[in-house]
């Protein structure tokens, strides 16, 4: 399937491109801009070369590794409670939803369960970063097509976001909060309706997100069409989260996959748009956002009582076996792949990010685009690179 | 290597994964070497490393269309590169010691070779997802599945810096993180953690045993306060 839509896709670029040659007799053939690794699009150092063709790209290669930090081989050298401390700098905006498929996946192989109170502040406190990080993206994209009110409104309602898990977890980014068996502490008193008022200003603004850029004629016409992924190619090169959504595939980890966190206790649905291109992937956070305030909603409501930690040796060993768990991330499927053999550390960890998989289709959908859109379709890709170099 | 298909630890059956067990069995015939089931956990697949590729394509068309990861694991067993801060690292175990035991053991669906890899696929009709395995030969070769998956792609690349196992058929086997220049492998055991080796690692005292005679208060404590928890709000 995709090898031929590949080849339809090249044969429609060189077509393109030779109509524009036409009437032109300049070569303009072999042109190379490198975009990065410091332009605002591409969210840290991520460079990519593009072959142009007059203002069409040819090919475009990401090029990175100016952020690899080598998590995967850091983390077997340490101790199960330790690998926390790294795994919360993979992405930096999301950084408690970073731990929870690690922890998941130890408690699995130790045969621990945590208690539903913990299960529960899991889960909101999951939903929390997945706001505060889909909440600058929705704002940012205003910047990569020139609005730049958008991303100031996101980083001021942010951080109400942020103050709430910093209430909690004492940490804005790096919260190290979730424990093998549990959470290290309780929520404080009074964040339960400090943290339902925070919910009510992130939709009032969503509200302004979607009056600012999504009825927003320029926004339409730059992000309409652009950068279209289909479904199967989606699959094939593994894109997750929103992105997938965006493409009209229907499938959410924390609906299907739950792997033992509240999401089936409340009432919510998954959003999918069938375009696939950038205007979908932004309308497909934007919805998942409000979304994600109602998920909160209801899951403080209901907190059940109990102990937040589950019986759990002082010192964790982790008997031998292999776990995958993944979760539904705000950037997409993350997942780890622990190998252990009943050591206190894990023998191989596999952290398998959203974002890196994400970004390896850049190649496929640049080719043929316009320099501009260049960036839209990064920006709407939605990638932190933290998360793509780990 | 015992086959160890059939796992009865957990009453609940998972007839999901079971029927995924039996049916992809049959469609990977010979090739399948060895199968692992985890109820309600995941299924591992272990096929001849000749037929990597088909059965990626098998996969694909029973319904895994999903790519989930693709990666390597590194069964060498390499104390020296793990632990520089143990006793036995730091040659302090004496020769009439007890020896250090060590576990060979290669994980689920088994393994015969140093370096195995490791494919993660989802079948979104089916909600399963599913773990191929398969061993490298001495020719550290193995058929890229680049064309099955478009998404494999980076992660061969990857693979290839990070443990110097070839694909072949893969064009561009480009460093995808490390500088051009960069020698060695380094998810590889036997490279070391330079890091490690010029300064001891601080977070060693984080799992120091507890004396003896505070063991037993300890633990009264922990109990005290866990029962307290339990009982009260």
């Amino acid at each position: 399937m995709t090898a031929t839509s590949d080849r339809e896709q090249m044969a429609y670029v060189s077509a393109q491109a030779a109509d524009a040659r036409v009437n032109v007799e300049l070569d303009t053939g072999d042109m190379t801009l490198n975009i990065g690794p410091q332009h605002p699009a591409t969210h840290g150092t991520l460079r990519i070369a593009c072959q142009l063709d007059g203002e069409q790209v040819v090919v475009a290669e990401p090029i990175m590794g100016y952020m690899h930090r080598g998590y995967e081989k850091l983390c077997e050298v340490r101790t199960y409670p330790q690998c926390t401390t790294l795994i919360n700098r993979i992405d930096w905006l999301g950084s408690f939803a970073n731990e929870v498929p690690f922890i998941l996946a130890a408690e699995r192989l130790m045969e621990v369960e945590a208690p539903p109170r913990a299960q529960w502040i899991r889960t909101i406190l999951f939903e929390l970063s997945r706001i505060a990080n889909v909440a600058l993206f929705l704002g940012d994209m205003g910047v990569q097509i020139g609005a730049l009110t958008p991303v100031f409104f996101a980083f001021r309602d942010r951080e109400r976001v942020l103050n709430q898990i910093e209430e909690v977890t004492g940490g804005r980014f790096h919260p190290n909060f979730d424990r093998i068996g549990g959470l290290k502490d309780d929520i404080p008193k009074g964040w339960i309706e400090e943290t339902r008022s925070v919910m009510v200003k992130m939709r009032t603004f969503c509200d302004e997100m979607e009056d600012l850029l999504v009825g927003n004629e320029i926004f339409q016409a730059r992000c309409r069409g652009v950068g279209v992924i289909p479904p199967e190619v989606a699959l094939g090169y593994g894109l997750s989260g929103a992105n997938l959504r965006a493409s009209g595939v229907d499938w959410d980890l924390r609906r299907d996959a739950n792997p033992g966190l509240s999401w089936d206790q409340v009432d919510w649905r998954v959003w999918t748009h069938p375009d696939g291109d950038s205007f979908s992937r932004y309308w497909v956070r934007l919805q998942e956002t409000r979304e994600a305030t109602r998920i909160v909603d209801q899951l403080l409501d209901g907190i059940p009582s109990g102990p937040i930690m589950a019986k759990v040796p002082r010192i964790i060993k982790v008997p031998a076996g292999e776990a995958y768990i993944s979760t539904e991330n705000p950037l997409g499927e993350m997942g780890y792949y622990i190998v252990s053999k009943g050591d206190l550390g894990p023998f191989r960890v596999k952290i398998r990010t959203p974002s890196f998989n994400n970004i390896s289709i850049v190649p496929w959908v640049m080719r043929g685009v316009y320099v501009p859109d260049v960036i839209t379709i990064l920006g709407s890709l939605y990638f932190i690179l933290g998360d793509i170099d780990r | 290597m015992t086959d160890e298909t059939t796992t009865e630890e957990t009453p609940l059956a998972d007839d999901k994964r079971e029927r995924l067990l039996n049916d992809l069995s049959e469609s990977f015939g010979e090739i399948l070497v060895e199968s692992h089931l985890r109820p309600h956990e995941d299924v591992w697949f272990r096929v001849k490393i000749e037929a990597w590729q088909d059965a990626a394509m098998v996969a694909k068309g029973a319904g895994f269309e999903y790519f989930g990861f693709l990666s390597a694991i590194d069964w060498h067993i390499a104390p020296e590169g793990r632990y520089e801060d143990t006793e036995f690292d730091a040659g302090l175990v004496e020769e009439d010691d007890e020896p250090v035991e060590i576990d060979s053991s290669t994980g689920y669906g088994g393994g015969d070779t140093r370096f195995q890899m490791l494919m993660q696929l989802y079948s979104l009709n089916e909600q399963v997802g599913m773990i191929l395995k398969a061993d490298v030969g001495d020719d550290m070769t193995v058929d890229t599945v680049r064309d099955v998956f478009p998404g494999a792609d980076w992660h061969e690349r990857e693979t290839h810096e990070m443990f110097g196992i070839s694909f072949r058929g893969h064009p561009t086997l480009q460093p995808l993180y490390l500088p051009t220049e960069f020698e060695g492998h380094p998810l590889r055991k036997d490279f070391p953690l330079l890091a490690r080796q010029v300064k001891p690692w601080p977070g060693v005292v984080d799992i120091e045993e507890i004396p003896e005679h505070l063991e037993a208060q300890l633990e009264a404590e922990v109990m005290a306060a866990f029962e307290a928890n339990e009982g009260g709000s």
